[in-house]
């Protein structure tokens, strides 16, 4: 049994991995549940963002900047991939989606690996992360609350826009049923663009906020995507609620389960989700039906 | 005998290239830049690649889990060498797969009961959980990140004779023997009923399930055979480089496996072989020019989105179809002709002669003491508030036709679909031969006798005329699920007579073989009927059957009916009155989703109720 300090840090950890997850579901959650596509790609342009966060420390020698910048990146590279490649698979099997959008994966992370080479790079932490905070009864690196709090500052506002924008009043519709939507004569083109954009600066993001505290590599992306998908199975496809949630119950059980047997930690997460795909297959958030 | 030998040898020309490949490969490949340990490692992924291509390019389940059983097939096997359990390496082989394709039947049976994305996505992480299984708790065995070095190499024969399988020429002869085999077996399974099943399934899951087949259980099996594949295919991984490693329960193993297959085209059995050919060739000669050695993966991804957005046949299926094309080229053309002069509504040869008789090999209708054959009981289904069927109970007697008519809106495709189970009623059930059918599912009806022709057309577009039928008449002569993976589709005879019959009934034996899609919209509304005929059906229904069709047609397609029920009860609906009150015994009435009216074809005619349902409105007092 560990000790409770111990407990309350692990507590945090998943908290810490759990936004980020929730952060990185979100953005595949909006795309799957308004685009219909599930994008393969996801786990490498959560590797782009982290790259984007190094290039840009080195220029600006500012974290904000960096990130600001960095967006403004990933949201080039997101009207990009929509026009030039993702559009016209709309309308095609989910097979042809999900085989594009993993070709588009391996293309993003080997122009990195290109580029950066295949060594882990560092980023270091902003200035105004440093060192650790006193929380009474445990010490905890200061980045990683700051971390927590920006990526729940980050969710609110793609809360907001989701629902309280008439944009987003689209997007909710378009998950629920994306014809319909078609025949009110909404113009999904842009939305489908935007919203497409929106996944792909949320998980870039993620990736930046995410870099100072791993190793950066090329392949960094992939384990995230992988547990992307399991937060979503967990949460219901297509639901931004269920992303959230289903983000931090992901963060806690990897965290909490490494604080008693670190090897049973990432097994747990896929037990859960055998577990839940048995007892309640639509996920906690989701309607039977959509897809 | 002579003429049957010549035509078997021909429907064997892909497994005698093959073998060609297999034994000239080693002498003229090395020449392009393959070393022969590269040939066997090509052929460690074809053989994966073979069974996976039964689970994508066949049945259309797209996994991205295949390392899952790639690894555990590798890691039993290499444990039972290493660990002295076992020291003969074929039984550990055997063991290995056999792991494999245990764990394969655990990760299908939840993983086939979703669809589409969500198949992918469990299927991925299921894969990642076996990664981490290996890679943390179970380390003690596997080794963790340092795999399991030491596996020993296979040895033939006993004792002093005994040939040890050296690495080099001798391991690409052992693997390329085993890939043969696999080979073999996997075409036979493709030629298989399962096979065609499968096959279907990709075109129209639901029109399977409808058919009768136990669509789950198919795709399990087709699951478990690639992760048989997958596991054969990880133990020889073991022997041939004397080392297991880790990542072949990696994601990357299974994302190389997908690009493989779609690069050297899916559905085409060798395809992955081939693409596994250009990723290693690419990534092995690449690599020794300077300054293109980490850039080989990039032209191979820009290379794989070029073919999933232009060429999605892959260098195998664009050979095969540019090699089936130039044969069948004429057929299809003519085919295309023949339905062009039907569309235009010129008379190819005489609509529908009806002077054969037409002997259906269909069961009696009479399996009960009772003369009811299908009996609705209190029926009612709900959608929130709407009850778009309320309390609808008749009865249909055995050997009739009995009609279900009403305005628009008045619950008849409701009312059709609960009939077999294909939406469950709120309350209220159905009785067939007063056994209840209701709560079984759509599978199992169509098994107990309840066929459906659908309004709009449920075919398999891409298969031919026979085809189609091949796969309802295999539903009920093989019940819902049987696995006779070496039998060829076609070699049951009772199912040839009965698509003949069948065939010769609809009067399209001259259209056998031509794809379901390129028919005119009359033949296409009759292989509909003709599929559901073609399950045996001891009660068929025809959701309107008479849509769409030109009135010479309709003529003909109500003959057709009267002959079916020579050997059938059958339930219609229809909104061409004239046809109905021409054919039906008794009809039903439905108004706004309850029952309205019920009698033979005078009653109803002369109901003043019915009168003033169809003449605008129940309540209208005007005189109609």
């Amino acid at each position: 049994m560990p000790s409770w300090p111990a407990l309350a840090s692990q507590a945090f950890n998943g908290l810490a991995l759990g936004s980020l997850l929730a952060l990185v579901s979100s953005g595949l959650t909006i795309i799957l549940g308004t685009l219909g596509v599930l994008n393969f790609a996801h786990g490498a342009l959560f590797a782009v963002g982290a790259y984007a966060a190094f290039v840009m420390l080195q220029y600006t020698q500012s974290f904000l900047l960096a990130i600001a910048v960095g967006c403004g990146f990933m949201l080039v590279l997101g009207f990009l991939l929509e026009r030039l490649i993702i559009r016209f698979f709309y309308g095609r099997p989910h097979e042809d989606q999900i085989l594009v959008t993993y070709g588009i994966g391996i293309v993003l992370v080997e122009c990195v690996r290109a580029v950066f080479g295949g060594n882990a790079q560092r980023v270091p932490t902003p200035s105004w992360g440093q060192g650790a905070t006193q929380l009474g009864f445990l010490i905890y690196p200061t980045y990683r609350l700051q971390l927590i709090a920006i990526i729940a500052t980050l969710l609110v506002g793609l809360y907001l826009v989701l629902y309280r924008t008439s944009m987003g009043l689209v997007v909710r519709a378009g998950i629920e049923n994306p014809g319909m939507v078609g025949i009110l004569g909404i113009n999904l083109r842009r939305t489908f663009l935007l919203v497409f954009a929106i996944g792909v600066v949320a998980v870039g993001l993620a990736g930046m906020l995410y870099a100072p505290v791993v190793a950066v590599t090329p392949d960094m992306g992939a384990n995230f995507m992988a547990q992307s998908f399991v937060v979503i199975v967990l949460g219901g496809l297509g639901s931004f609620p269920g992303a959230v949630v289903g983000g931090l119950i992901a963060g806690e059980i990897v965290s909490l389960t490494s604080a008693f047997n670190s090897s049973y930690s990432e097994v747990m997460l896929y037990a859960l989700m055998a577990l839940l795909l048995v007892l309640r297959p639509q996920g906690l958030f989701g309607s039977e039906g959509r897809v | 005998m002579s003429i049957a030998r010549s035509g078997g040898l021909r429907s064997h020309t892909p497994e005698l290239a093959i073998l060609v490949m297999l034994i000239a490969a080693p002498v003229v490949l090395p020449h392009l830049g393959f070393s022969i340990d590269l040939l066997t490692r090509v052929l460690n992924w074809g053989l994966i690649g073979l069974g996976f291509d039964i689970l994508f390019g066949l049945a259309g389940l797209l996994s991205f889990g295949q390392a899952a059983f790639y690894g555990v097939g590798g890691f039993v096997t290499a444990y039972l060498l290493v660990s002295g359990t076992l020291t003969s390496v074929w039984l550990a082989l055997a063991a290995g797969t056999i792991s494999a394709g245990a764990f394969g039947l655990v990760v299908g049976w939840l993983a086939v009961r979703r669809i589409g994305i969500y198949f992918t996505m469990i299927t991925l992480a299921f894969g990642q959980m076996a990664y981490f299984i290996e890679n943390s708790p179970l380390s003690h065995y596997t080794g963790g990140e340092n795999g399991i070095p030491g596996v020993p190499v296979p040895v033939l024969g006993f004792g002093e004779h005994a040939i040890r399988i050296g690495a080099g020429l001798p391991m690409y002869v052992l693997f390329a023997v085993i890939f043969f085999g696999a080979y073999v077996l996997a075409r036979r399974i493709v030629r298989s009923p399962v096979g065609a099943i499968l096959l279907a399934i990709k075109e129209n899951t639901a029109r399977v399930a409808m058919l009768g087949h136990n669509v789950p259980a198919y795709k399990l099996t087709a699951f478990v055979i690639a992760a048989l594949y997958a596991g054969l295919a990880g133990g020889l991984l073991g022997s041939f480089q004397s080392y297991m490693p880790p990542d072949a329960f990696s994601l990357e193993t299974s994302g190389q496996l997908v690009v493989q297959t779609i690069v050297g085209g899916a559905n085409t059995l060798v395809g992955p072989l081939v693409g596994a050919a250009v990723w290693l060739w690419l990534r092995d000669n690449l690599q020794l020019i300077p300054g293109l050695s980490t850039l080989w993966k990039l032209v191979l991804g820009i290379a794989f989105i070029v073919l999933v957005v232009g060429l999605r046949r892959g260098i195998c299926g664009e050979i095969i179809h540019w090699w089936t094309e130039r044969r069948t080229l004429s057929a299809r053309q003519a085919a295309e002709a023949v339905t062009e002069t039907i569309e235009a509504g010129g008379a190819v040869k005489p609509a529908l002669s009806r002077e054969r008789d037409a002997t259906l090999p269909l069961p009696s209708p009479a399996t009960g003491d009772s003369d009811i054959a299908l009996e609705a009981c209190a029926l009612a289904r709900h959608y929130g508030g709407l009850k778009a069927v309320d309390g609808v109970s008749f009865k249909v007697r055995c050997g009739s036709i009995h009609a279900v008519i009403g305005p628009n809106g008045a619950g008849k495709s409701t009312l059709f679909k609960m009939l077999l189970d294909e939406v469950s009623p709120t309350s209220g059930h159905v009785l067939l031969f007063g056994s209840q059918v209701t709560g079984h599912g759509v599978s199992r009806t169509a098994q107990f006798g309840i066929a459906k022709s659908n309004q709009l057309n449920q075919l398999f577009p891409n298969l031919s005329v026979r085809k189609n039928l091949r796969i309802a008449a295999l539903a009920r002569r093989r019940g819902p699920l049987r696995i006779d993976l070496l039998r060829t589709a076609d070699s049951l005879p009772e199912v040839e007579a009965q698509i003949d019959a069948i065939m010769a009934l609809l009067d399209l034996a001259v259209r056998a073989d031509t794809p379901a899609h390129i028919l005119a919209y009359g033949e296409k509304r009759r292989l509909e009927i003709g599929m559901a005929l073609a399950t045996s059906p001891k009660v068929l229904l025809l959701d309107e059957p008479l849509a769409g069709m030109s009135p010479s047609e309709r003529a003909a397609t109500c003959a057709l009916i009267r002959d079916i029920a020579q050997t059938c009860t059958i339930v219609i609906v229809e909104h061409d009155l004239d046809a109905i009150f021409g054919l039906a015994e008794r009809i039903t009435v439905l108004y706004e989703g309850r029952l309205l009216a019920d009698g033979t074809a005078d009653e109803i005619r002369g109901n003043q109720q019915v009168q003033d349902a169809y003449l605008g409105g129940l309540h209208a007092h005007e005189p109609a």
